[in-house]
C-alpha cells in the first residue's frame, strides 16, 4: 500500500499539485487520470522519488519515503518496478541483458538462475526467442513488454507505469493493460498507472484518481466513473466523439 | 559559474562512491577500455605519425647553421613528442573524439529516461555510468600516449629517411642523447590529469542535459570546447609546477 498525504508541489510560481491525498491499494490497479498538465506525471514522479514534493508525506507500507535520506530511499527503490512512457530500455544492452540488469545489480544469483528468471519473465509477457535482439530491433509494443519484464524481474512490491499505452495501437494497448492487471493480481503488487486512455480506465481501473488542475477532484472505480455528475470528470471522460456517442 | 562548479563537485562526490556491485563495475570498465581506449588507437597512430614526421622535417629545415649538428633533429622530435605533442595534442584530439562520445551517450540516456530508470531501480547512475569512463580513461590514456610517442618518433625517423634530410645514424644519435627520464613522468602526469578532465567534464555535461536531441548535440559540443580549454589551462599550470 502506498499512502499519499497532502502533497504540494510548485515549479517557480506555478502550483502543479495542491494538497493531494490518496491511497494506492495493494493487489489492485490504481489509476491516476487527468488531462495533460493536470499534474499526474508529477504525482507519479513524487511517488518514485524523481521529484521532491514541497510538502506532504508519501509512505510505502508505513515507511515515510519522502522523509528518508537518499541511501534509505534506494533500499525502497529496489522494491519498485517502473515502466516508463518510452520503455527506457538500455540501448547498449540486448533484451536479455535489459531484463537481467536488476538481477545483476541486486542479487547473488548464478548466471543460470538469472537466465531462468529472465526467460520466465519474458514468457510471462508473451515474448520468446527475442533474448538477443536489441531495443532498436523490436517494435514499440515489444519494447513495452520487455520493460514490464524488466520491471517485474526482481519481484517488486510496487509497480509504476507511466502512460503504458502511449504510441500503441488499440489491440496492443489492450494486451499491455491486461498483462499489467494480471501481474498485479498474480503477485499481489501495488500498481499505480498514469494514463489518459479511457480504454485502460474502463478495462483495468479498479481504483481511479482523477486529477484536475493539480487537485484530486474525484475518486472511484471503472463502474462509477460513467455515472457521475462531476462536470470536470465528465468533460474529460466524454471528450471524444466516440465516448459521446456511446453515452447517448 | 560557481553554481556549475558546485554541481560538478557534487556530481564527483556521487561518482566516487563505492560501486554497487564489483563484478558489474569491472565488466563496465572493460567495455569502456574498448570504447574509449582501443577504438582510439587508429586515430592516435595516424596523427602521431604525421606529427612526428612534420616536427622532424620542420626542425631539419630550420637548422641552417653548420655549427648545429643534425643529431638535433632526432633530439627535438623526441622532446617535442614527449613534452607536448603526444600528451597535449593527442589529449585535445581525444577530447573531441571521446569527450563528445561520453557527453552524447550519457545525454541521450538522460533524455530517453534511461538515467531515471537506473535511479528508480536503486542504482547510483552517476557512479554506474561515469566512474568506469573516468577510470578507463585515466588508465588507458597513458598507454595511448606512450604509443603516440613511440609512433611519432618513428614517423620522424621515417620522414628523415624518405626525404634524405637527416641520416638514420644522426637521427638515432640525437634520439639517444641528453635524455631525462622525468620528461616521461611529466608527460604521464599531464596525460592522467587531462584524461580525468575529458571524462569527468563530458560526463557532467551529458548527465545534466535537459531537453531533447538539440540539447544533447549542444552538450556534446560544449564537452569538447570546455575540455579543450581546461586541457590548455592545466597544461600551463602543470608545466609551471613540474618543469620550472
Amino acid at each position: 500500500m502506498i499512502q499519499v498525504q497532502d502533497i504540494n508541489k510548485s515549479f517557480a510560481t506555478h502550483q502543479v499539485l495542491n494538497k493531494v491525498s490518496t491511497v494506492f491499494e495493494k493487489g489492485k490497479t490504481n489509476l491516476i487520470i487527468g488531462q495533460s498538465g493536470s499534474g499526474k506525471t508529477v504525482l507519479m514522479k513524487c511517488c518514485i522519488g524523481l521529484v521532491e514534493p514541497d510538502e506532504g508525506v508519501i509512505s510505502f507500507d508505513t515507511r515515510p519515503f519522502s522523509a528518508l535520506p537518499e541511501k534509505k530511499k534506494r533500499d525502497i527503490r529496489k522494491e519498485m518496478g517502473v515502466l516508463f512512457q518510452g520503455g527506457a530500455l538500455f540501448d547498449s544492452f540486448n533484451v536479455e541483458q535489459n531484463v537481467m540488469f536488476p538481477l545483476n545489480m541486486f542479487t547473488d544469483m548464478t548466471f543460470e538462475e538469472k537466465l531462468e528468471r529472465v526467460n520466465f519473465c519474458l514468457k510471462r509477457v508473451n515474448l520468446e526467442n527475442v533474448n538477443k535482439l536489441f531495443p532498436s530491433e523490436i517494435s514499440g509494443g515489444m519494447m513495452k513488454r520487455v520493460a514490464i519484464a524488466r520491471a517485474i524481474s526482481n519481484n517488486p512490491s510496487y509497480l509504476f507505469c507511466d502512460e503504458p499505452n502511449s504510441g500503441l495501437d488499440p489491440k496492443t494497448a489492450e494486451v499491455i493493460d491486461q498483462l499489467i492487471s494480471e501481474i498485479t493480481e498474480e503477485y499481489n503488487i501495488t500498481t499505480v498507472i498514469n494514463t489518459h486512455d479511457m480504454n485502460s480506465v474502463l478495462q483495468i481501473g479498479q481504483k481511479i484518481n482523477f486529477l484536475y488542475k493539480g487537485n484530486l477532484w474525484w475518486k472511484g472505480d471503472k463502474n462509477t466513473i460513467l455515472h457521475t455528475d462531476n462536470q470536470e470528470l465528465n468533460d474529460f471522460v466524454f471528450s471524444t466523439e466516440l465516448t459521446r456517442r456511446l453515452r447517448k | 559559474m560557481f553554481r556549475l562548479l558546485g554541481e560538478y563537485l557534487f556530481l564527483l562526490y556521487e561518482i566516487f562512491k563505492r560501486p554497487d556491485k564489483g563484478p558489474v563495475f569491472r565488466r563496465q570498465l572493460l567495455v569502456e577500455f574498448v570504447g574509449l581506449g582501443v577504438d582510439s588507437i587508429g586515430i592516435v597512430a595516424i596523427i602521431s605519425v604525421f606529427t612526428g614526421a612534420i616536427v622532424a622535417i620542420q626542425t631539419a629545415y630550420n637548422i641552417d647553421s653548420p655549427l648545429i649538428p643534425l643529431t638535433m633533429v632526432g633530439f627535438t622530435t623526441r622532446q617535442m613528442m614527449i613534452l607536448e605533442f603526444s600528451p597535449t595534442i593527442i589529449s585535445l584530439i581525444l577530447a573531441g573524439k571521446v569527450g563528445s562520445r561520453i557527453a552524447s551517450e550519457i545525454g541521450t540516456m538522460r533524455v530517453t529516461e534511461q538515467i531515471d530508470a537506473l535511479r528508480v531501480m536503486g542504482v547510483n547512475p552517476a557512479n554506474y555510468l561515469i566512474l568506469p569512463k573516468i577510470t578507463a580513461s585515466m588508465l588507458f590514456n597513458p598507454v595511448l600516449i606512450i604509443f603516440s610517442i613511440v609512433v611519432g618518433i618513428w614517423g620522424g625517423w621515417f620522414a628523415c629517411i624518405v626525404t634524405g634530410l637527416v641520416a638514420s645514424t644522426d637521427f638515432i644519435a640525437g634520439l639517444r642523447g641528453w635524455f631525462e627520464p622525468f620528461t616521461v613522468t611529466y608527460a604521464m602526469i599531464k596525460t592522467v590529469v587531462f584524461a580525468f578532465i575529458i571524462a569527468s567534464v563530458s560526463g557532467f555535461l551529458g548527465y545534466n542535459v535537459d531537453g531533447g536531441s538539440v540539447e544533447v548535440g549542444r552538450a556534446s559540443t560544449r564537452a569538447v570546447v570546455v575540455s579543450s580549454i581546461l586541457i590548455i589551462f592545466f597544461d600551463l599550470i602543470l608545466t609551471q609546477l613540474l618543469l620550472v
